[in-house]
């Protein structure tokens, strides 16, 4: 395979797909590296009943397979691997996949985010293990046992409603005492007879590490810091995600949440090289919203490219 | 297409089949899509270790005791064998770096 590349796109969501799609419209022959998460967030939802065009809504899984047939269609080349480390101090920028090096002359960030654990240490030790970012693909195991979702956006609304099909009682625990999620997430999670609130609450410990299981949750109340507990024997978390940023600490600019700065369209701090979607975006973080910044990235790519891409809206402090 | 050289476990057998040797054990069903994304890197592995190492998956749809036995809640999983002992669990997506970092001990 040619490792020299016009651009190389990272991330295979619908950023990245999109960026693909666009780019290799315009000829560029586009590499897309697919990532250890391929297909993004939207691998791991049901049912998306916001991507326009779909009256009645499509499987987030069926959307992405979509998408990326229609990228590999007119040339986008699909890689699997993860991006390993980055050069992007001088063009053409280097892109290491485990052993094997790539050169582009223009770059898309496209690695979009991963769901944030809660920081307890023992959340990731039980991984696996009763504690999960992915109803869809644990939820399987509660059937008729009670669980917890902890987090009050959509994410979490989701989880718990699919969760409700499965497990006897699902309860959600939330710092607040009101949703972030739309109404129309609230409104299902309310209806359903099996999912119950507790408000005001964080999770403080996830017993038993000693059993090798989740037990129980231990709660603390954030008005009057009293403590309880919550037997379940799974616990989801959808308390929201990090961008995927890592890579490109001290090479590209960043906001302090770690989300990649971006100005002028799609342009980060440095040139040639573009970000498009949930990596840039702590704002809307919507499947269409990245597909929109992917077809953003890939026209200033190509007009960056064919030397068209004007200079003149140079703004951002390239605060490293 | 998968590797002829991944083996299907069942909970009929399972005990049996990792009783000798070093074994990888895949933890798997149709609906899961992170499974879909390891199983590629599976089959490379049971390519690449030939000979060394028994790559094997198992349907926790159709076998539900044994991912029970070994308290696996969450999929993909992969567990590691060495003579019937359980000596490794990887939960959720690795890259294959890391993966053969974590077989490589034990071969």
């Amino acid at each position: 395979m040619n490792t020299q590349q016009q651009v190389i796109i990272i991330g295979s969501g619908p950023a990245g797909l999109t960026a693909g799609l666009y780019a290799a419209r315009a000829n560029l022959k586009p590499l897309i590296i697919e990532g250890i998460e391929a297909g993004g967030q939207l691998m791991l939802t049901t049912m998306v009943e916001n991507w326009p065009g779909y009256r009645d809504g499509i499987m987030g899984p069926d959307l992405m397979t979509e998408l990326r047939a229609q990228a590999e269609r007119f040339g986008a080349e699909i890689i699997q691997g993860d991006v390993s480390s980055v050069d992007l101090s001088k063009r053409p920028f280097t892109v290491n996949v485990d052993s094997t090096k790539y050169t582009a002359e223009a770059l898309i960030v496209a690695t979009g985010a991963s769901a944030k654990w809660l920081d307890l240490g023992v959340d990731k030790k039980l991984s696996g293990r009763g504690v999960s970012t992915c109803a869809t693909c644990d939820g399987f195991f509660f059937k008729g046992l009670p669980v917890a979702v902890i987090g009050g956006g959509d994410t979490a609304m989701e989880e718990a409603i699919y969760l409700s099909k499965l497990a006897t009682r699902v309860t959600v625990i939330h710092r607040r005492d009101t949703l972030r999620a739309s109404k129309v997430m609230q409104d299902k999670a309310m209806a359903s007879p099996n999912i119950s609130f507790i408000w005001n609450s964080e999770v403080v410990d996830i017993k038993d590490l000693d059993q090798g299981k989740v037990t129980s949750l231990v709660l603390r109340d954030t008005q009057n810091g009293a403590i309880s507990e919550l037997a379940v024997d799974g616990v989801f978390i959808g308390i929201g995600h990090v961008p995927n940023t890592a890579l490109f600490k001290g090479q590209l600019a960043m906001h302090d949440n770690g989300y990649l700065k971006t100005h002028s369209g799609s342009r980060t701090s440095v040139r040639g090289v573009f970000a498009a979607g949930d990596v840039q975006d702590h704002v809307y973080r919507q499947a269409v919203t990245a597909a929109g910044s992917g077809c953003m990235a890939a026209i200033d790519a190509e007009r960056f490219l064919s030397g068209t891409l004007h200079e003149s809206h140079e703004t951002v402090e390239a605060s490293l | 297409m998968a590797s002829e050289k991944v083996k299907t476990f069942t909970d009929a057998n399972f005990g049996d089949e990792v009783k000798n040797g070093v074994v990888l054990v895949d933890f798997w069903a149709t609906w899961c899509a992170p499974c879909r994304r390891i199983a590629p890197l599976v089959d490379q592995l049971a390519e690449e270790y030939a000979g060394k190492l028994t790559v094997a998956k198992v349907d926790i749809d159709e076998n539900p005791m044994t991912p029970s036995k070994f308290m696996v809640r969450g999929i993909p999983t992969l567990l590691l064998f060495k003579d019937g002992e359980l000596k490794e669990t990887i939960v959720g997506l690795e890259t294959k770096d890391r993966l053969t970092q974590v077989i490589s001990k034990h071969l």
